[in-house]
C-alpha cells in the first residue's frame, strides 16, 4: 500500500501541499485581519511578503559579506520584520489613514496603488531579474527518513519544509494566544465584531489598527521568507501570484476569522497541489500550470454557495 | 461640585445626519441620582438625541454639557473617557467574544479595580456568571442586554444612556430590565432612557420628555406625564 500508492501522495503531493497551504495560511492571516478590522481588501499585502523576503535576503548577503557567514533566514526575518511593520505604519498613516471615513472602494484604490508603488520600487533598489535565495539542492531531513523508514512508511521532508510547517504552528499558537489572552488581542477580535460598538465602548480604534499592521505584517513577512525558503529563490511578482489564494483563503474560511484563515489556506494549499494527483489513470488529474484555476473556483464556489465562508465570516 | 448642576444637559441643540436636520432645537437635562425618560413617536428623533450627545451626529446649533463642562463635539471614543456609557439599541454586545470579554471591552478606558468590578457586575447580574465563557452572541435577547448593560457599567459611568432597552423582549425580561435599571440608579448612577414602552418607562422614571417631530412637546414628571391626557391619547395607547 505505502508502496504503491502512499509513498508518492505524502511526499510529493500531499507534503508539499501542506508547505504551501501554510504560506497561504500566513498570508491569509493578514489579509483577513484587514478586512476585518480596517474593512478593505489590501491589494498591498503580497507585496509586503515580497519586499520582507528581499530584506531578509539582503540581511543575509551583508552579514555573508561581512563574516564570511550568512544569518539563517528565519534570524535574519527578524528584524525585517520591524523593518515591515514600520514601513506599513508609514503607509497607514500617508495613504489608508485619510480614507478612513470615506467609501471602502477609494482605500482599496490606494491599496492597489500601494501595491504597484511598492513593486517598482523594489524593482529599483534590487532590479527586475530573479535572486536566488539559498543555492543548493534541498536534502530530506535524515532523522525523519530513517525513524519513518524504520516503520515501513518513508517520508521525506527536506529541512526547509520541516522549518515551514514548524514555523507556522509556532506563529499560529502565538496568534491563538494573542488573540484569545491579551487586552489588545480581544480588542481586535471587538473591532473586527462591531467597529461602530468598538467606537461607543470607548476602544481606541487606532492602537487596535497599528496591532493590526503589527500581526498582519509580522505574519506577511514570515510568509514571503518561507516562500522564498521553498522555491529558493525571490522574485518581484512572488507577492502578486500569492494574493489569489491568499483571498481565496482568507474567503474560504471567513472574512475576519484568522483561524478560519489558517484553515483556508491549507485547504486551498492541498487543493492546489492534490489536483495535480494521478487521481485517475497515470496523468495528472489537472495539469499543474492551472494550479491557481483550483484556488479561484474554490472562491467563486465559496462566494456563491457560502459568502461568509466556513467560519461565519463577515459578508459584504 | 454644585448640586444644582445638571450631570448632563443638552442647551438648544439642532443636529442631525449630514445636511438633514432631526433636532430642532432639543433642551433637556439629567439631574444627579435622576433618571429621566424620553418617549414620543418613531422618528421623533429619540435615538437621535442620544447619538447627539455621544458625537455621532452633525451639531450645527446648541450644546452638550457633561457636569456644566460643555462636550459638544466630542468623538465618541472620548466621550466614554469624559464618564458618559451608552448602550445602543441593536448590536449592542460583541457576539464572537464571551461574556467576560464583552465586560473586559466595556472596561477599556479603566486602568484598575476590573477584577473587582467584573464581580460586582456578576453580583448585579447573576445569570451571566454562569455564562461568562459563552459568546455573547449564544445567549437570548434578554440576557444580551443585560451583557450590554454590565458592559457599559463597566467603566465608572457618571450617567447611563439606555437607547430603548426593552425593544423586542419578552414582557419578563422587560420587567426584569426595569427593575435592574432602577437597581443602578439607586447606586448613584443618573439615567437617561429612551423608550417605546412608554408606560412602564414613566412608571420608573423620575422625569421624562415627550419629543415630538426634533422638538420637546412635554415635560414633566413620570407621573405628571403618566396622568396627562393628552400625553396618554397620543403615546400610551388610548386616553385610560
Amino acid at each position: 500500500m505505502w508502496e504503491s500508492f502512499g509513498f508518492e501522495f505524502v511526499n510529493f503531493y500531499f507534503i508539499p501541499g501542506l508547505v504551501l497551504g501554510c504560506i497561504y495560511a500566513l498570508g491569509a492571516i493578514g489579509i483577513t485581519l484587514t478586512f476585518g478590522i480596517l474593512r478593505f481588501a489590501n491589494f498591498a499585502h503580497g507585496e509586503v511578503m515580497m519586499t520582507g523576503a528581499y530584506v531578509t535576503w539582503t540581511i543575509m548577503a551583508i552579514t555573508g559579506a561581512l563574516f564570511g557567514w550568512a544569518l539563517h533566514p528565519l534570524i535574519a526575518a527578524i528584524p525585517s520584520i520591524f523593518l515591515m511593520i514600520l514601513v506599513f505604519f508609514v503607509v497607514d498613516r500617508f495613504f489608508y489613514k485619510p480614507f478612513r471615513k470615506a467609501p471602502t472602494i477609494k482605500v482599496v484604490m490606494a491599496s492597489f496603488g500601494m501595491m504597484l508603488v511598492i513593486r517598482s520600487l523594489v524593482q529599483i533598489l534590487w532590479g527586475p531579474n530573479q535572486i536566488t535565495f539559498v543555492r543548493g539542492i534541498a536534502k530530506p531531513n535524515g532523522f525523519i527518513r530513517e525513524l519513518t523508514g524504520s516503520l515501513d512508511m518513508m517520508i521525506l521532508v527536506p529541512n526547509k519544509h520541516f522549518l515551514i510547517m514548524a514555523g507556522t504552528v509556532v506563529i499560529v499558537i502565538l496568534l491563538g494566544y494573542l488573540l484569545t489572552s491579551t487586552r489588545i488581542g480581544k480588542a481586535m477580535r471587538a473591532v473586527s465584531d462591531s467597529p461602530d460598538l468598538a467606537l461607543v465602548t470607548g476602544i481606541d480604534v487606532e492602537v487596535v489598527i497599528r496591532a493590526t499592521w503589527i500581526v498582519g505584517g509580522a505574519c506577511a513577512v514570515a510568509a514571503g521568507v518561507f516562500l522564498a525558503m521553498d522555491i529558493q529563490m525571490l522574485e518581484t511578482t512572488m507577492g502578486f501570484r500569492m494574493l489569489l489564494p491568499m483571498f481565496a483563503a482568507a474567503i474560504l474560511g471567513g472574512i475576519g476569522k484568522p483561524y478560519g484563515a489558517v484553515l483556508g489556506g491549507l485547504v486551498i494549499g492541498l487543493a492546489e497541489e492534490l489536483s495535480s494527483y494521478p487521481w485517475i489513470g497515470d496523468s495528472p488529474l489537472l495539469s499543474p500550470g492551472y494550479k491557481s484555476g483550483v484556488a479561484f473556483s474554490i472562491m467563486i464556489v465559496m462566494l456563491i454557495v457560502r459568502p461568509s465562508g466556513l467560519f461565519k465570516g463577515r459578508t459584504f | 461640585m454644585n448640586t444644582d448642576t445638571p450631570t448632563l444637559e443638552l442647551k438648544d441643540i439642532t443636529a442631525g445626519y449630514g445636511e438633514s436636520e432631526i433636532l430642532h432645537g432639543i433642551n433637556l437635562k439629567v439631574k444627579p441620582g435622576e433618571i429621566v425618560a424620553i418617549i414620543g413617536p418613531n422618528g421623533a428623533g429619540k435615538s437621535t438625541a442620544i447619538k447627539a450627545i455621544l458625537g455621532l451626529l452633525n451639531i450645527t446649533k446648541g450644546s452638550v454639557l457633561l457636569d456644566g463642562n460643555d462636550i459638544t463635539d466630542t468623538p465618541p471614543d472620548r466621550v466614554v473617557t469624559k464618564g458618559i456609557s451608552y448602550v445602543p439599541q441593536t448590536h449592542n454586545v460583541f457576539v464572537n467574544l464571551s461574556v467576560q470579554e464583552n465586560l473586559e471591552m466595556g472596561a477599556w478606558t479603566r486602568t484598575d479595580g476590573i477584577p473587582e468590578r467584573l464581580d460586582e457586575m456578576f453580583t448585579l447580574f447573576p445569570d451571566l456568571r454562569e455564562k461568562r465563557r459563552q459568546a455573547a452572541g449564544s445567549l437570548s435577547g434578554g440576557q444580551r442586554q443585560m451583557v450590554a448593560m454590565a458592559k457599559a457599567l463597566m467603566v465608572d459611568a457618571k450617567v447611563l444612556l439606555l437607547d430603548e432597552p426593552t425593544a423586542g423582549l419578552s414582557p419578563k425580561y422587560r420587567g426584569e430590565i426595569f427593575s435592574t435599571i432602577q437597581d443602578i440608579n439607586s447606586s448613584g448612577v443618573p439615567i437617561l432612557i429612551v423608550e417605546q414602552n412608554a408606560k412602564q418607562a414613566l412608571g420608573c422614571a423620575n422625569r421624562g420628555y415627550v419629543l415630538v417631530e426634533g422638538t420637546n412637546r412635554y415635560e414633566g414628571t413620570g407621573k405628571e406625564l403618566l396622568d396627562d391626557r393628552e400625553v396618554a391619547r397620543m403615546f400610551l395607547g388610548g386616553g385610560e
